[in-house]
């Protein structure tokens, strides 16, 4: 018997062929683009990555042309920046860890109340937001009522971004633990506040600290918000209430300046080297302690 | 008594939340008031006119708006067919395999780079491709600031529609098959419709992230205060001009900063809540 049939087959199978070719090299093509940032950072950075850039702050725009002309490499680092980033980063961890911690068991354990729904949908609404119109709120909080910029202004602008970040990997994670775990806590008669800190928070580490590395690897490379909150600063600088450096900032600042523009490549493949660890030890932790 | 204190702890916590919220409006409307109240709300978003110089100084929003729906929904479109591959190699072709643990955590990790690095690429590296390509003499635009954009928006898409295709059950792929339909066959039929809605919403969240993005594209759209003659031509999105030009700023034009700002902001807040209606739609089948 003649099958048209097969012939039918044989084109639908050439389509069939051509759309897998197509999904797996659409993919590949996507990958490129991380090797080729990665490869410019590394091939144009490692020059300038070495002591001096952990130890000295960053030169002046006169001695950096200076050494420049006589063919020097430049007389500086990121100092101010790395210790910039870990006194605004620090802060924004300290405020918000908790308050996410506590928020993300709120939401957690009261599921289908109204104020929770609310509170849920907010928290999508501020992890949507823009990064440069948070900057601008807390520009009008925080810079212009103290009359000044500071490490405290850039630390809460990126309090506001890691938050919802936080609140939801810990409500994720608490939603994900069988409910057992919390009944038996308290049919044993532990008390609730016990069950959270000795049952719920012990069980769900692994997802939460997760959480909590990625949205510090978020908040990391972040320039936008700094700019009009932090502002920058050229020496070293722990005073929470004085303009204060980043990583991100002095990258902004170099693009703009000629003379030292040998050192955005250094300074992006520190924070790139940053982030990617970061990342890396999150994905350890979460398989490790997996929920 | 202490989970009296404890559960009051927690609720108090998730007050702030809400506190911040409408803080945020506050702040944002109050700043505001004087640009709307200076060229009335409709009068300041439909002028295209940005002059700070302060014999003739007249703000208006319309070019930036512009600027801003030109690069993201162009860069959208570019990541559409890339995202989606990467949407199906993950959930579809490759589920759960090593292939595609790995395809994702590359991907992943083209989010987590800062959006100053990409800036900086698309500056040294991509820059000169364009300029190549003869698309402008100088590169900067919607086009080469779009095609930067575009990459960092893949992973936002690409992630969350791979775990929708996933969610497809198998018993609907199976009976398909086992009527003699071809992979490519019960992806169009089955999955992808299934999944539609899902999808929809992960690429209307990624047009957000591509709305707001800001520290790459002030660097590659070239800063011109008027509205786009087309993709070839250089602009100003919403984010860039207040990167740009607020740390300057004082008086009327700092006011009409953060009623970009504020523009910017219920922008953003709309299309998260169409990607929540189309979810919820989801969550009904």
């Amino acid at each position: 018997m003649n099958y048209p049939k097969i012939t039918y087959t044989g084109w639908r199978k050439g389509k069939d062929k051509t759309a897998f070719v197509l999904v797996c090299l659409f993919s590949l093509i996507t990958m490129f683009p991380l090797f080729f940032i990665l490869w410019d950072v590394v091939s144009k950075g490692y020059k300038n990555f070495n002591l001096r850039l952990f130890t000295e702050v960053t030169p002046s725009s006169m001695d950096a042309m200076l050494a420049r002309m006589n063919g020097e490499p430049i007389p500086g680092g990121i100092l101010n920046g790395i210790t910039g980033t870990v006194l605004i980063v620090g802060m924004a961890i300290i405020f918000s860890v908790f308050l996410g911690l506590f928020i993300g068991i709120y939401l957690a354990d009261n599921r289908g109340k109204r104020f929770a729904g609310v509170v849920s949908y907010l928290t999508d609404l501020l992890q949507g937001m823009p990064s440069i119109v948070i900057g601008i709120i807390t520009y009008a909080w925080i810079v212009k009522p103290l009359s000044g910029y500071s490490a405290l202004a850039g630390s809460v602008a990126l309090t506001i971004m890691m938050l919802p970040m936080i609140v939801r990997s810990t409500e994720e994670t608490l939603k994900m633990l069988p409910v057992a775990y919390k009944e038996a806590g308290l049919a044993l008669g532990s008390s609730y506040t016990n069950v959270v800190f000795r049952i719920l928070i012990p069980s769900g580490f692994g997802g939460i600290f997760t959480g909590i590395l990625l949205a510090v690897s978020r908040v990391m490379g972040e320039t936008a918000p700094l700019m009009i909150t932090a502002l920058g600063a050229s020496v070293v600088n722990w005073k929470v209430m004085e303009p204060t450096s980043a990583i991100p900032l002095l990258i902004w600042d170099f693009y703009n300046d000629p003379n030292l523009v040998e050192l955005i490549w250094s300074s992006s493949l520190l924070l790139l080297i940053v982030i990617f660890l970061l990342n890396w030890i999150a994905k350890i932790v979460a398989r490790k302690w997996k929920v | 008594m202490k989970d009296k204190i404890f559960r009051l702890v927690l609720f108090v916590a998730a007050l702030v939340i809400l506190l911040l919220a409408a803080g945020i409006v506050y702040a944002l409307v109050n700043r505001s008031v004087e640009a709307f109240g200076e060229y009335g709300t409709w009068g300041f978003i439909s002028n295209a006119e940005w002059d700070p110089r302060s014999a003739t100084e007249e703000y208006g929003a319309l070019s930036f708006v512009m600027g801003t729906l030109y690069t993201a929904f162009f860069s959208l479109l570019l990541c559409i067919p890339f995202a989606l591959a990467v949407a199906l190699f993950n959930g579809e072709y490759f589920k759960g395999s090593g292939f595609s643990s790995f395809v994702s955590s590359i991907v992943d990790l083209l989010a987590g780079i800062p959006s100053i690095v990409y800036g900086l690429w698309g500056f040294y590296t991509v820059r000169p491709i364009v300029i190549e390509m003869g698309v402008n003499a100088q590169g900067f635009g919607i086009f080469l600031s779009s095609v930067v954009l575009s990459i960092m928006i893949i992973p936002y898409a690409s992630s969350l529609s791979a775990e929708f295709l996933s969610m497809v059950p198998n018993k609907l792929k199976e009976g398909a098959y086992s009527l003699g339909a071809t992979r490519l066959e019960v992806v169009r039929h089955i999955s992808l419709p299934t999944a539609a809605s899902g999808i929809v919403a992960s690429f209307i969240l990624a047009l957000g992230r591509a709305l707001g993005e800001t520290m790459a594209v002030t660097m590659l759209i070239g800063n011109t205060n008027r509205i786009p003659q087309g993709l070839r031509d250089t602009g100003n999105t919403m984010a860039s001009v207040i990167a740009n030009q607020f740390g300057e700023s004082d008086g009327l034009k700092l006011s009409a900063l953060i009623a970009i700002g504020l523009l910017l902001f219920i922008i953003t807040a709309l299309i998260n809540l169409a990607a929540k209606m189309v979810m919820k739609k989801l969550a009904r089948i």
